[in-house]
């Protein structure tokens, strides 16, 4: 099922699944009150599967007590990247940097530095760097929604750009791709689950990645773990996976119409650029056939000039930090309607052979056969994981929109300090003027 | 020492304020009250032009009203300007009219309300008196201007506003009757009036006077002083001015700065229209960050009342365009004032070509009789002439014949002697009246565009302070997310 995770799986047992407490909701912080989502007072009750086996439920928060006295002083910038985090120590830093590109007579590609710093035993030294392009990432990506199929894989940058439309050597296309890289890599090691995840280690650690045969295993593979026999009409979604879908739904419309708002101000604003470039060279040009007013014409274009390099920071600084945020987090959504839609694959098929199984037992009194409570604790651990990554997820949702969207109103409040400090230095020199020539009349 | 005060509080809107004239006319109430010994008059002007709060409001800038009126006070009380009657006039109300025009058709258009009240006059009570007021239609300034242009053609006649509305961004409209289109004319013709009323020669005409005083039997006045008669025909000043030979080069070089400015002027302001709609754009699209955020807050529960709040912020910042793209027609106004001027200026440069060139006509004539005169007394043929030839052809004219013809031509020299000296006298008194105004004018014009160019600095500054108002509303909304 849930290959490569460590942690036992709570099951049914004495407690209702539901009350214990999911590795994942993380005991050491305080609980965000009440997630966006409502969730409906009823769970699904199983329908009295009992094996009796107490499952021991090694919780993180345990094993991270043990290494903390291990651990290294926190990187400031990790830790100011996600301060909303799961508030466990951390152990694992990474880091996306330094891009160089490769010339080879194949092809030409951008290979970034990923360096590593952790103390978890599970790596073998305490510091990694190792060199990767895109396909390496996308790899680890697929490997880990193949191999976590529960969870939620934050998603990457774009895979595919057309060739003749962007430079993809360009240092601002490298330069916001490299951010994004950063941040998914960041996101997936601070994932409680997937930052054990071998095929990230692997990534981190190893020299060459051999993605050939993993490429090859992936379709079989992958289709078996997500083997979910379809044809399973779900019957009763809960309601709280009800709110999600339509959370995304209504979500993911926003962040359009947000990005469609952003595309229309860049270029209103770069064809306002153009017409003031032309706006200030006028004044230059009016300066030239003046004597007194010379110096106040040529400080006017001054500041129209000093004004439209400021609008080109604040809409360079859009296009590159605004928009891929916003295009990664619909990205986001989308990957995380597909496990939800998983979810719902889950739980059908479990409810569909259930339904076969009772039907089975009222006839000849077949026992409940093992598969069927297989499926059910998928569902519940399908449900479980979900549930707790999404409180997390809206958690870093609200921290990230919250920086994104301060971060814009910080630009545009630079772009007009900018030009106020301009235009008032210039006032100065105006009325320094005046009051020389005043006073070289009065003399 | 006559003196014009102004009174504007009551008939403009502040926000309409041209502060290039205003300052002009500022000035003129700090000198008019510097100067006149009666201080209940100067009080009373004080108090008609209500606070001086409002007066500095108007300027909307950190520089007080005082310090302003203190830097040009001193220019102006030394210049010695002669200023003018103590009337104070206004241009308070436009109205629209129908009537039959000269063709007997129906017509619609619009007539301004001219107030004009002596400066020391108070009522009983004390209030300023009721204003003597008169209504006058925009082609009525034209013909004042008209008629100012051929007397006194040595003046660079103040310009009028424009009769149709040009250089517009698309929001506003180029609709003659549009209101705001004919409160802007308003005031321009005001500000025209004022500076009529503040120019040492113009102030003085009658026809003005009357212009303002007189509504029945002014237009019949005008037509009355035959100044038709003395304009010059275009077609004249045309050929003068690719004919004449000397002109006098600080003219000739004048000629060539107006046409420079008024080229300059004119892609400014083209220019300046564009970039008023691409602002306007950039402005408006925000409105939809306004939209969008309330709907987004509707599905969030800890984010939504920041989301909600910051989108009202956003469509503030929509909003906040019109009233600031409003308050930089008026530097629009100033540019375009100085644009008309150019033409102005111009007429004056031909009117000296004109006269140049009649100067120099009348010493060409001169001296050609001149030598006509010599070759008949000496019998040589300089010039070639076709009575020469045939003289010589067929026979000497007669002693008597060739007397009588020297006499005439010297007392067609004395004619033109006399002729050209009084060309000369002209020409010479023009020049020193025209190159008088022309100084005036180059230090008006010179601080009228400095005053509009830092007026333009502080809308800019203040536009700037209301954006950083705004997205810092925004960020405080965002942070509380």
């Amino acid at each position: 099922m849930s290959v490569g995770a460590p942690r036992g799986l709570a099951s049914s047992g004495q407690k209702l699944i539901t009350e214990i407490l999911h590795p994942l909701s993380a005991a050491e912080e305080p609980l965000s009150p009440g997630p966006d989502v409502t969730i409906s007072a009823e769970k699904d009750k199983e329908p009295g599967l009992t094996n009796g086996t107490p499952v021991e439920i090694s919780s993180p928060a345990s094993a991270s007590v043990l290494l903390s006295r291990l651990q290294l002083d926190g990187d400031p910038e990790a830790d100011a990247h996600d301060p909303f985090g799961s508030g466990e120590p951390r152990d694992l830093f990474v880091t996306v940097d330094d891009p160089k590109k490769h010339v080879s007579t194949m092809e030409t590609y951008i290979t970034y530095r990923v360096s590593t710093k952790t103390t978890r035993i599970e790596f073998d030294l305490p510091e990694y760097s190792v060199r990767r392009r895109y396909q390496d990432f996308d790899w680890l990506r697929i490997k880990l929604e193949d191999s976590q199929p529960t969870h939620l894989v934050p998603p990457l940058p774009e895979k595919f750009v057309m060739k003749g439309v962007v430079d993809r050597f360009s240092e601002e296309f490298v330069d916001t791709r490299m951010k994004a890289l950063d941040k998914f890599l960041k996101r997936v090691a601070d994932h409680p689950v997937l930052s054990f995840n071998p095929h990230l280690n692997a990534f981190l650690t190893a020299k060459d990645l051999n993605k050939r045969q993993g490429l090859a295993l992936l379709t079989k593979v992958g289709e078996s773990v997500k083997n979910v026999a379809g044809g399973y009409k779900l019957r009763a979604r809960p309601a709280e996976f009800c709110a999600m879908g339509e959370y995304l739904d209504t979500f993911s419309q926003k962040l359009g119409t947000i990005d469609r708002i952003a595309q229309r101000i860049l270029r209103e604003q770069s064809e306002y650029l153009t017409e003031l470039r032309e706006y200030g060279t006028v004044y230059s040009t009016w300066a030239g056939s003046e004597e007194q007013l010379q110096r106040p014409l040529e400080g006017v274009a001054g500041c129209v000039t000093t004004s439209c390099g400021a609008l080109e920071d604040l809409s360079d600084n859009m296009s590159q930090d605004f928009l891929p945020v916003l295009r990664e987090y619909i990205l986001y959504i989308e990957s995380m309607k597909n496990v939800l839609r998983k979810r719902d694959q889950v739980q059908a098929e479990y409810e569909g052979r259930l339904e076969a199984a009772v039907l089975r037992k009222q006839e000849d009194r077949t026992p409940i056969p093992v598969e069927v409570e297989k499926c059910q604790d998928k569902v519940e651990c399908f449900n479980a994981d979900l549930k707790a990554d999404w409180e997390r997820w809206q958690r870093n949702k609200r921290q990230d929109f919250k920086q994104l969207l301060t971060g814009m109103a910080d630009k545009n409040i630079s772009y007009y300090e900018k030009s106020q400090a301009a235009w008032e230095s210039l006032i100065t020199l105006l009325q320094e003027k005046q009051t020389e020539d005043k006073t070289s009349e009065t003399n | 020492m006559l003196c014009i005060s102004y009174n504007f509080i009551h008939y403009v809107k502040p926000s309409l304020e041209l502060p290039g004239l205003f300052s002009v006319v500022r000035m003129r109430i700090a000198s008019s009250a510097d100067s006149s010994s009666n201080n209940s008059r100067s009080q009373m002007i004080m108090a008609d032009s209500g606070s001086s709060d409002e007066v500095a409001v108007i300027c909307n800038t950190d520089i007080t009203s005082t310090e302003s009126e203190n830097n040009l006070i001193n220019t102006m009380v030394e210049r010695g300007t002669a200023l003018l009657k103590k009337m104070e006039i206004s241009v308070a109300e436009a109205d629209k009219r129908t009537g039959k025009n000269t063709v007997n058709m129906q017509e619609t258009y619009t007539v301004y309300l001219i107030e004009t009240r002596p400066a020391e006059s108070v009522s009983e009570e004390g209030t300023p008196a009721a204003p003597d007021t008169l209504w006058r239609r925009y082609s009525e300034f034209e013909l004042l201007r008209t008629y100012l242009l051929v007397t006194y053609p040595y003046i660079i006649v103040p310009p009028l506003p424009e009769k149709r509305a040009e250089f517009v961004w698309h929001k506003l409209s180029a609709d003659n009757l549009d209101p705001d289109f004919v409160e802007r004319r308003r005031v321009g013709l005001e500000n025209f009036l004022l500076r009529l009323a503040s120019h040492p020669v113009l102030s003085n005409d009658n026809i003005f006077f009357l212009f303002l005083t007189e509504e029945k039997g002014w237009r019949e006045a005008v037509l009355e002083t035959g100044f038709q008669d003395k304009a010059d025909s275009r077609l004249k000043s045309l050929s003068a001015m690719f004919r004449v030979k000397n002109p006098d080069k600080r003219f000739t070089a004048l000629k060539h700065y107006s046409e420079d400015l008024s080229t300059v002027i004119s892609q400014l302001l083209r220019i300046r229209a564009r970039v008023a709609d691409r602002l306007y754009g950039v402005y408006k699209v925000h409105a939809n960050y306004g939209r969008v955020f309330s709907e987004w807050s509707a599905i969030e529960k800890e984010m939504g009342d920041g989301l909600q709040s910051a989108g009202h912020h956003m469509d503030t910042y929509a909003a906040s365009i019109d009233d600031i793209l409003e308050e930089e027609e008026h530097y629009a106004d100033q540019l375009k004032e100085y644009l008309f001027y150019t033409e102005a200026v111009r007429s004056v440069c031909r009117k000296h070509e004109l006269i140049q060139y009649e100067l120099e006509m009348a010493a060409q004539d001169l001296s050609y009789k001149k030598q006509q005169k010599e070759e008949l007394e000496t019998g040589t043929v300089r010039i070639f002439s076709l009575k020469g030839m045939t003289s010589k052809l067929f026979g000497q004219e007669t002693q008597e014949q060739r007397e009588s013809k020297v006499a005439a031509l010297e007392q067609s020299i004395q004619e033109g002697e006399d002729a050209l000296k009084e060309k000369n006298a002209e020409s010479q008194e023009f020049v020193e009246k025209a190159w008088n105004d022309i100084e005036r004018f180059n230090e008006q014009k010179e601080k009228d565009l400095r005053e509009a160019l830092i007026s333009y600095a502080i809308m800019q500054i203040s536009m700037c302070k209301k954006g950083i108002q705004v997205w810092s509303n925004a960020k405080e909304c965002f942070n509380k997310m």
